[in-house]
């Protein structure tokens, strides 16, 4: 057994708005400056969709993530023995016309336009060429798009539903569209480390941050290519490529990354898991439909007393344990099985989480009215709209199983709350629900607190970085103290 | 470390040697300082910031977290925040920042020529606006670039000019201000409020103008909105979830709706189209645009057949009893033509109460235990009168104090039943229902049959009860308002209908209530909103949810609650120094006087009314003949009031030898009765009759909030139009001069304080650099939750901006300097004011008579407006502004009908905070805006425990129940600034407002009336179901009904509009949108970006294949008010028939031209809509229809307006 130790995050899709207050976070802080502009680290798409970039789960076109014939795992197409040939062409990276071409507006022409016959407006002007801009696209473009003919329809989720379902989604009585956030997976098998040819890409020790070091970067952008989320971008004022670093400046000093702090849906919890690295690669290699469970499996019971003496060993501090053993990622990922990883299939193995939304219930065309399918108080899972699976091949590999699974949990601990806070269905009735959906009252009770009424500290459970150790290693903290934030500091130049 | 791993790429990296780049994210999040402040319009979030200052720039902005929990068991208020507001920083150092004062250039030019000409600045005005040439120049010039950047002085000199000469030349009254919504940046709003109301200037309304007033809400209720705070939605059980979009406009409160339904609560969602909040729901219902009222109309008569009828659920029929007006009777009017429900049974129309005080204001219910009417107290009557101690809601007669035990139904024991008359206005039918009715003796002696309002109800919701009449059988007869009738309105089945209405009704009875209708503008900006929100108010009800936590009408739409209002309102409305003031609704203003009204005929050309009105009758004629009779009778403010200048009027009335202000009044008076003297209402295109001036701050006024933006293009501005309207009054106006021609340009100067160049800072004459809301100390509260905030200087005001208070505390001084040469002494200022809420006014009128026909005499504030003359000082108007005045300290403070002393606390508060003195005397200092802030929390009653302990000591002899123990907690409270800067605070239980939230308890509105036995501030002091106001009877709105949508030939927007290709007609919804706040944030760089560039039309895919219209195509969207040229977003989660343009978008981004309107630039959203008023709103003088600011009076609907859109044939910038 090798421990690690890993900053991992759950997304509550049931309770995500879809008001991109995330993103902005982010773009604040992080993706301001010329050369980031049209990089979300942090952004919210609409599914079903095709976000952003433009279909990046078509991995026909991207060739991102791996491929695994069971004895062999390799990256779809960045492969180190297919990359330097090709490295100064590779002819699955997205390009502007997949992201989209940034723009601001003459603004200032309302201030200066002299006197005339009409009123001055200031117009859309390209960022990156400064010239008037027919704006055609953006990395939000598809947003609440259900029922798009362009967007919508070519969701590569929609593959292998019935026409039936596939022609629902242009129907407006039975239509549906969810939100979706992405950041950065901080995989525990990134493909977009394994793709660098310069080794600027790792994944940090003690938090299984992955980064991109922005002074061995050279710009080859094979991670852009091989990370199957679209998750790193060029940075093409710098020449280096940048990504998500799961805001490490705040989570070293106990603070939840900026878009985890200002989700306002309240949908984010993040906290320590501790996994296996050993099974690494024998788990990215399995049959996508045991990938699920393999994943799960490679996550350590933080209580087990040989998981923590084996942490010991690996040098995790005891902070970090307690920590795990409190994290709520666990609770969602390994206890209750309601949060799934996204697009396991691309065998990165995420430590991002998502617990699949519930839906409204159909309806129907009566003559010349419309009435909702009447499948109870709270209508189960297979008269909702969203089709089950949509949401298996976003979160189960294909699978139904694993969501049904989730959602049904999520239906039982309603039936329960209901009867405990309105009574007019039985507690009998309630908790044959419960037992049905693999749920004791009290881990009913447990994950209805943990869904409704956490607090910022119930949701963020964020370990002590031990900064002092970490300084000491290069200096004596002490001085280290004495001459933090003195000396001259320059971002990273081109070409180095 | 493990060293035999077999794939290199997973070997974490420790080596800190290799890691000494991560510094370069670790510099970038630094910062220096974090400073707490929130944002200050538009938006009723009222979230708590932090705003992050390095190298003495903001750089970002996170949400604070630091909330005081609630009560166990509610999710907490962390974080509040959405995409828009974490925007906000882009604004301060961005290229569409106002940084300096601007003026337009052929204004400046004209002006400096004048300044050489004349030495007096007051003449270098008047010879300007006096030239209609010159005055044309720069008039025709607004909005067409030729901006000039000017220093302060200049601009200064140029506003107290014009002030000054406007006054002297036409009265203070032609000097308009508007900004709205003042809970959001309260010292601001008074900034321009304060500077106005002493100079005699009139401030314009805002909810009602927007339509975010649910008229139904007074009509109900006697209040304007009273709403449960967010949190409250996690205790209710059903949440109905209609004409509101919780993500998009809730952002940081929707999480306590979806956190709800994990704990059980069922959510449905009421919307035309899939939304977005219609992804949280259980069932989203489809229903047909603007029919929600037949909905609730048919829930209502399963929910009384099955619940009130059937099972007679003890709760809902105590909770009747008790809480509304049901149990009151109602007199029967028997005619040629039949029975019909009439007024309200009055207290002295019986022998026993023949003598009471205010008897015409007092009523009866039917006593089941000593079988005869009973009187209990509670009403207006009790509220006005001079005895004391019964305006209470117990259930016991308030004359001899015997128990009622109220007969909610005749049913069973009746002298007859009586066949009346209820109007179907769907099917234009009247139909004739039984009803059981008693007979009474009156006490002059004739026969009085009454029936109890529940009767009437049970009866007009068609309930049968085994009675005789034209009753459906069940629910699948189509007969209003059964479940199958309401099909062919909502194009929703039955079945889920009945679903619906009995998961409502057992959700309320197992709960005692709880059951919430979460509303908004979906539903409250089509013409007939009063009607459908009553519906839903109805279900409300009768299931007793109003009073509950966890129930209620949670109506967000433009609402707010200025909670420290008794001492805010003081300051604001300069009460501290004079009264009454100058408040305009502003729908009225707007019609009036942008002559909006010139292009329609009849409002019965669209909305229907019962047939054979009688003479006279309210119901028939043109709008403006009703807003006309309305001014006359003191139903509705108007200002300018006269067709003279108000300040002259005293020494006129004196020259004609009046000694007092009594006779100076009656002068007035008599000087209107023989038409010397007219109502500027009267003529309001007569040029003396203009306003002249008008300051425009913290709001869009000219764009986002102009209803019929075009009209006030022309006939304000006088620049460009797109309209394409014609004139079509003349001939169906009576009470109003018709002109051949309207005037363009009434406005002499437009001035605008911004912090961004938006579209009403382009269009206007002066934009004054304003402090954003990171720049400037003031106060932000919402209804949305219970806490107060700050904003606050993160960094001081930037470039030559200055905050409003000291905009306007700049102006007020050089007003004053002004002042010293052209009013060297105090004058004396007429002021006019309609019958006031919260004032005896409420039982000023039994009837609508019209003194200006001799029906009644004409008595200011009774039959007509009040009159007062006030004293104005300009000279010392400045040193008024800085003073917290006389009037407060002497009178105390109050609102909403309650009161307290506060002279000891203000000389208390002189010992330490700052004060001005000036003539002798000392005053509490308002010169800095943190002083406001702290002056306006030492003496509110929510942030000053003793004085709420006070306020309720007062209502508790006029109630005659015990309340103080609600304040007993919380006596030792008293917030501060500091406080606020340091965490947000929660306010207190107070008197003013209607919620008990002791020890976390979730604000739910009415638990205070329901718990507490006060009443509401109605007629009756119950809920109403009923209206009996002369007016409502004849418009047929007395009883809660269903009238047509209009439609789009008689509501005349596309009679001049030609088809030019392809085109559509369709219906034009503007709903709040995901990326603005109304039009803040949508010229944001930020929101632009993950948006789509503009503000887009989206519509149906089917529609669009019919148009030829693809995805991101240019359309052009135009009717006779204007045009919109903008992209198509093409959905089938809309429905066929309508299209979305989310508002509010400007003209100043991204907008092409028109190639209908001869390639001019196109408009936005408000350029297609056109200001319609609903005349019986404007009724007044009558219990809960009496005026009040914003709380009262007609609406600015929009949402029944129709559209013609095609594919743009070209693009043109």
């Amino acid at each position: 057994m090798n421990v690690r130790s890993q900053i991992s995050m759950v997304f509550h899709l049931d309770k995500c708005i879809g008001c991109h207050t995330c993103s902005i976070a982010c773009k604040n802080i992080w993706t301001d400056r010329p050369g980031t502009d049209y990089m979300w680290w942090n952004n919210v798409e609409t599914k079903p969709g095709t976000g952003y970039p433009s279909l990046w789960e078509d991995q026909e076109k991207y060739k991102g993530g791996w491929e695994s014939d069971g004895k062999h795992l390799n990256l779809r197409a960045t492969d180190k023995k297919r990359i330097i040939p090709n490295i100064f062409h590779n002819p699955h990276m997205p390009s502007m016309d997949d992201y989209y071409e940034p723009w601001t507006y003459d603004y200032q022409n309302l201030f200066n336009a002299p006197e005339g016959p009409d009123q001055p407006t200031a117009r859309p002007i390209s960022r990156v060429t400064g010239e008037y801009i027919d704006v055609k696209s953006g990395p939000n473009w598809d947003d609440d798009l259900s029922g798009s003919p362009i967007y919508a329809e070519n969701d590569p989720n929609l593959e292998g539903l019935t026409e039936e379902q596939r022609s629902q989604m242009n129907a407006i009585e039975r239509l549906v569209f969810f939100y979706f956030p992405r950041i950065c997976n901080h995989c525990v098998n990134p493909a977009c480390v394994a793709s660098c040819p310069s080794g600027a890409l790792y994944k940090r020790g003690e938090d299984g941050i992955v980064l991109i070091d922005q002074k061995r970067c050279r710009a080859w952008r094979s991670c852009v290519s091989a990370c199957p989320y679209k998750k790193t971008y060029y940075n093409w004022h710098t020449g280096k490529s940048e990504k998500c670093i799961l805001c490490f400046p705040r989570v070293e000093t106990g603070q939840a990354p900026a878009c985890f702090h200002s989700c306002v849906g309240r949908i984010r919890y993040l906290g320590v898991l501790l996994y296996d690295a050993d099974r690494i690669e024998e788990i990215a290699k399995m049959e996508e439909s045991e990938l699920i469970e393999g994943h799960r499996s490679m996550i350590l019971d933080p209580h087990d007393p040989q998981v923590i003496e084996a942490a010991k060993k690996s040098g995790i501090h005891d902070a970090v344990i307690d920590s795990a053993q409190k994290s709520p990622v666990y609770k969602f990922v390994k206890e209750w099985k309601i949060a799934l990883p996204p697009h396991i299939e691309y065998r990165t193995l995420p430590m991002l989480f998502y617990v699949p939304p519930m839906s409204p219930v159909m309806s129907q065309q009566n003559g010349e009215s419309v009435d909702n399918l009447e499948r109870g108080f709270f209508h189960d899972i297979e008269s909702s709209r969203v089709p089950v699976k949509f949401l298996a091949n976003l979160f189960g590999a294909g699978h139904e199983g694993k969501v049904i699974y989730a959602l049904k949990k999520q239906k039982a601990v309603r039936w329960y709350r209901r009867a405990v806070t309105v009574g007019d269905i039985t507690m009998e009735t309630a908790e044959a629900m419960l037992r049905e959906a693999d749920l004791t009252v009290d881990e009913a009770e447990e994950l209805y607190r943990l869904t409704s009424l956490c607090t910022f500290d119930d949701r963020f459970v964020i370990p002590p970085a031990q900064r002092e150790e970490a300084i000491e290693m290069m200096e004596s903290t002490h001085e280290h103290r004495q001459s933090t934030g003195f000396g001259f500091s320059s971002g990273p130049q081109r070409g180095l | 470390m493990s060293s035999d791993s077999k794939i290199p790429w997973i070997a974490d990296e420790i080596a800190p040697e290799a890691r000494g780049w991560e510094e370069f994210y670790r510099n970038r999040w630094q910062h220096d300082k974090v400073v707490r402040s929130t944002h200050g319009v538009n938006c009723t979030g009222g979230c708590s910031w932090g705003i992050h200052v390095k190298d003495g720039i903001v750089t970002w902005e996170m949400q604070q977290v630091d909330y005081p929990e609630l009560e166990a068991g509610l999710p907490p208020y962390e974080p509040r925040g959405c995409q828009r507001g974490i925007s906000y920083s882009w604004y301060l150092y961005s290229p569409l920042r106002v940084k300096y004062p601007y003026m337009r250039g052929a204004l400046l030019d004209l002006w400096r020529e004048a300044r050489g000409s004349y030495d007096d600045p007051v003449e270098a005005w008047k010879s300007l606006v006096s030239d209609p040439v010159k005055r044309k120049r720069w008039q025709r010039a607004r909005g067409k670039g030729g901006l000039r950047r000017v220093d302060w002085d200049t601009v200064l000199e140029m506003m107290a000019a014009a002030n000054t000469s406007t006054i002297k030349e036409h009265g203070p009254d032609r000097i308009a201000g508007f900004s709205p919504i003042p809970a959001m940046s309260m010292i601001s709003y008074a900034s321009g409020s304060r500077m106005l109301q002493l100079m005699g200037g009139l401030g314009l309304s805002f909810y009602d103008w927007y339509c975010d007033l649910p008229p139904a809400s007074p009509e109900a209720w006697g209040e304007q909105t009273d709403v449960n705070e967010s949190a409250d939605w996690y205790n209710a059980k059903m949440l109905a979830v209609t004409g509101s979009n919780l993500n998009m406009t809730r952002t940081p409160d929707c999480h306590f709706a979806a956190e709800a339904r994990h704990n059980g609560t069922k959510m449905w969602v009421f919307a035309p189209d899939f939304n977005q909040v219609a992804k949280y729901a259980d069932e989203w219902v489809a229903i047909n645009a603007g029919q929600d009222g037949a909905w609730w109309m048919a829930v209502n008569h399963v929910i009384l057949q099955e619940f009130h009828h059937e099972q007679r659920v003890p709760y809902f029929l105590d909770y009747t009893k008790e809480f509304t007006d049901a149990p009151l009777l109602v007199e029967v009017k028997t005619s040629a033509d039949g029975n019909k429900p009439d007024q309200c049974l009055r207290a002295n129309r019986l022998s026993a109460y023949a003598d009471v005080e205010n008897g015409d204001w007092k009523f009866l219910m039917w006593d089941i235990k000593d079988g005869r009417p009973k009187m209990p107290g509670g009403s207006v009557g009790h509220r006005w009168g001079e005895e004391k101690g019964k305006w209470n809601l117990k259930l016991e007669d308030a004359e001899d104090g015997s128990p009622i035990d109220p007969e909610l139904s005749f049913l069973d024991q009746h002298d007859e039943v009586l066949q009346l008359e209820f109007d179907d206005f769907g099917e234009g039918e009247t139909i004739r229902r039984g009803v059981p009715v008693r007979k009474l003796q009156g006490a002059d002696g004739s026969t009085i049959s009454v029936a109890t309002i529940y009767d009437v109800l049970m009866a007009q919701y068609g309930v049968a009860r085994g009675l005789p009449g034209d009753y459906p059988a069940d629910f699948n007869e189509d007969k209003p308002y059964t479940p199958a009738w309401s099909e062919k309105y909502t194009g929703l089945g039955r079945d889920t209908l009945l679903r619906f209405a009995r998961e409502w009704a057992n959700t309320a009875m197992h709960t005692e209530g709880k059951c919430t209708i979460i509303i908004g503008a979906g539903i409250n900006h089509w013409y007939h909103n009063n009607l459908i929100y009553r519906a839903g108010i109805h279900a409300l009800m009768f299931c007793g949810c109003v009073g509950k936590n966890g129930g209620g009408l949670a109506h967000y739409v433009g609402q707010e609650k200025l909670a420290p209002g008794e001492s805010w309102g003081s300051i604001a409305m300069a009460k501290d120094w004079y009264g009454p003031s100058r408040l305009q609704n502003a729908p009225s203003w707007h019609y009036v006087n942008c002559d909006q009204w010139r292009y329609e005929r009849s409002f019965t050309d669209y909305h229907t009314v019962p047939p054979n009105q009688p003479e006279g009758s309210l119901a028939q004629g043109h709008t403006m003949d009703v807003q006309v009779k309305a001014v006359r009778n003191g139903w509705l403010p108007f200002y300018p009031q006269f067709n003279r200048n108000s300040l002259e009027l005293a020494d006129q009335a004196e020259a004609d030898g009046a000694t007092t202000d009594e006779e100076i009044v009656q002068w007035v008076v008599d000087k209107l009765k023989s038409r010397e003297m007219q109502f500027s209402v009267e003529d309001p295109d007569a040029e003396e009759n203009w306003p002249r001036i008008w300051y425009i701050w913290r709001g869009n006024a000219l764009m986002s909030s102009a209803k019929g933006h075009e009209f006030f293009l022309k006939h304000y501005l006088g620049t460009h139009t797109n309209a394409i309207a014609e004139d079509m009054a003349e001939g169906s106006v009576n009470e109003v001069k018709w002109h051949e021609i309207a005037p363009e340009g009434k406005m002499d100067l437009i001035v605008d304080l911004n912090f961004r160049m938006d579209t009403s800072a382009l269009y206007s004459d002066i934009i004054l650099p304003a402090a954003t809301w990171y720049e400037k100390d003031d106060l932000n509260s919402t209804d949305m939750h219970s806490f107060i905030h700050p904003l606050q200087k993160a960094v001081p005001p930037c470039w030559e901006s200055k905050s409003d208070w000291q905009i306007f505390r700049a102006i007020a001084e050089k007003f004053s300097e002004l002042a010293e040469k052209h009013f060297p002494e105090p004058v004396r200022d007429v002021v006019a004011v309609p019958l006031a809420h919260d004032t005896p006014a409420e039982i000023a009128q039994t009837e609508m008579k019209d003194w200006i026909t001799g029906e009644v005499e004409a008595i200011p504030g009774k039959t007509m407006p009040g009159l007062k003359v006030v004293t104005r000082d300009y000279k010392n108007l400045y040193k008024q502004y800085c003073s917290f005045g006389p009037l407060a300290r002497k009178n105390g403070l109050g609102a909403h009908g309650t009161h307290y002393a506060i002279d000891d606390h203000y000389d208390a508060a002189l010992k330490k905070m700052p004060a001005e003195k000036w003539d002798g005397q000392t005053y509490l200092s308002l010169k800095e805006d943190r002083d406001v802030c702290n002056i306006i929390l030492r003496f509110a009653s929510v942030t000053n425990g003793e004085l709420a302990y006070r306020s309720y000591k007062n209502m508790e002899e006029k109630v005659g129940l015990p309340l103080v123990h609600l304040a007993e907690g919380s006596r030792d409270v008293e917030v501060t600034f500091q406080d606020l800067a340091a965490q947000p605070r929660r306010f207190v239980n107070s008197p003013m407002w209607s919620g008990l939230i002791s020890k976390g308890r979730a604000y739910a509105p009415f638990t205070y009336n329901v718990e507490a036995g006060v009443p509401w501030r109605t007629l009756t002091g119950r809920q109403h179901f009923y209206l009996d106001h002369p007016g409502y009877l004849q418009f047929g709105e007395h009883l809660p009904t269903h009238k047509p949508k209009p439609m789009p030939t008689e509501y005349s927007d596309l009679r001049f509009s030609k088809e030019v290709g392809n085109t559509m007609m369709l219906n034009y919804l503007t709903p709040h949108g995901k990326w603005h706040i109304h039009s803040t944030y949508g010229d944001n760089e930020r929101m632009t970006t993950l948006s789509r560039g503009v503000e887009p039309l989206w519509l149906n895919h089917k529609d669009a294949v019919q148009l030829e219209i693809k995805d991101n195509d240019w359309v052009e969207v135009h009717n006779d008010n204007g045009v919109v040229v903008t992209r198509a977003v093409v959905s089938a989660r809309i429905p066929r028939g309508i299209c979305i343009q989310y508002h509010s978008p400007e003209r100043t981004y991204s907008v092409p031209k028109s190639p209908l309107r001869g390639n001019r630039r196109a408009g936005g959203h408000n350029s297609l809509t056109r200001t319609r008023l609903k005349p019986n709103l404007m009724v007044g003088g009558y219990g809960q229809f009496t005026y009040h600011f914003n709380y009262w009076g007609p609406t600015g609907v929009n949402r029944d307006t129709h559209i013609l859109v095609r594919k743009c044939p070209e693009l043109i910038w």
